[in-house]
């Protein structure tokens, strides 16, 4: 592990348009690692996902990234209200996301279940009231 | 076919990327939903939308669209079109509706591309 590399990212609330900041600067980072294209382009669809979520869904929160030649492991945390129930929000086509939210082109019901469908594995720690946090991890 | 045949089959409007219309597109997507085009897409090289809002060009970033074509005449703003010229990409815009802009680029020859 002595040539991991750590990425943090502070996600700030309610700011729409620069939701998706995090997710372009790791994919530019990745570019520049070498990393092979389809690695990357998981990564950049399912972290993208994962920021727009806590932008809509959990007033922001922290992103970290950790680079290894083998995986790129990534943990989505944020003090949202959590997911009152995990096997639903996985259903396609499933959303809570206000009207204002889809008129922005988001909340189809897409986010979780292309999370789990660009990543190697994906697992959802909730609790209601206190937060979400999500681990995704896509091999290299 | 090159953007530049879309371009052309569309009579749309270059408002980003002059120089890369020699680019090959091999198939397209059209939505106004970005988690749809994030959940469906596979190797588009087009988006074509009605969307008017920066995660159009995030939600392109990510999937390497090469082209963007606004439909039915949406204007999008300069921060947009910076945010695409920054990320090299072309941006088109057309006066035609989103179901003829993807029945004149079939009719053309490009397809919906891989389920």
């Amino acid at each position: 592990m002595a040539d991991a590399i750590r990425l943090t990212y502070e996600i700030s609330p309610d700011d729409f348009t620069r939701a998706g900041e995090a997710s372009s600067d790791v994919k530019s980072k990745l570019k520049r690692l070498g990393v092979p294209p389809e690695a990357i382009r998981k990564v950049s669809i399912a972290m993208y996902e994962g920021e727009i979520n806590m932008v809509i869904h959990a007033d922001g929160g922290e992103i970290t990234v950790e680079i290894t030649p083998e995986r790129i492991l990534m943990i989505l945390a944020d003090k949202g209200p959590g997911i009152p129930d995990v096997e639903q929000a996985m259903q396609a086509g499933w959303s809570t996301a206000p009207d204002e939210v889809r008129s922005l082109g988001f909340g189809a019901g897409m986010g979780l279940p292309n999370m789990k469908k660009y990543t190697d594995e994906m697992k959802i720690d909730t609790v209601i009231g206190v937060g979400t946090t999500i681990t995704m991890v896509v091999n290299i | 076919m090159t953007v530049r045949d879309a371009m052309n089959v569309l009579g749309a409007r270059v408002l980003v990327g002059e120089e890369n219309l020699d680019r090959e597109v091999k198939s397209a997507c059209g939505s106004d939903m970005m988690s749809d085009v994030l959940a469906f897409s596979k190797d588009h090289s087009i988006l074509l939308t009605g969307l008017c809002n920066p995660q159009v060009i995030r939600t392109a970033e990510m999937l390497d669209i090469v082209c963007i074509i606004f439909v039915r005449g949406k204007k999008p703003d300069q921060t947009i079109l910076d945010m695409a010229a920054e990320r090299d990409l072309v941006v088109l815009e057309t006066g035609h509706r989103m179901f003829s802009s993807c029945g004149l680029l079939y009719q053309a020859g490009l397809h919906g591309g891989a389920i």
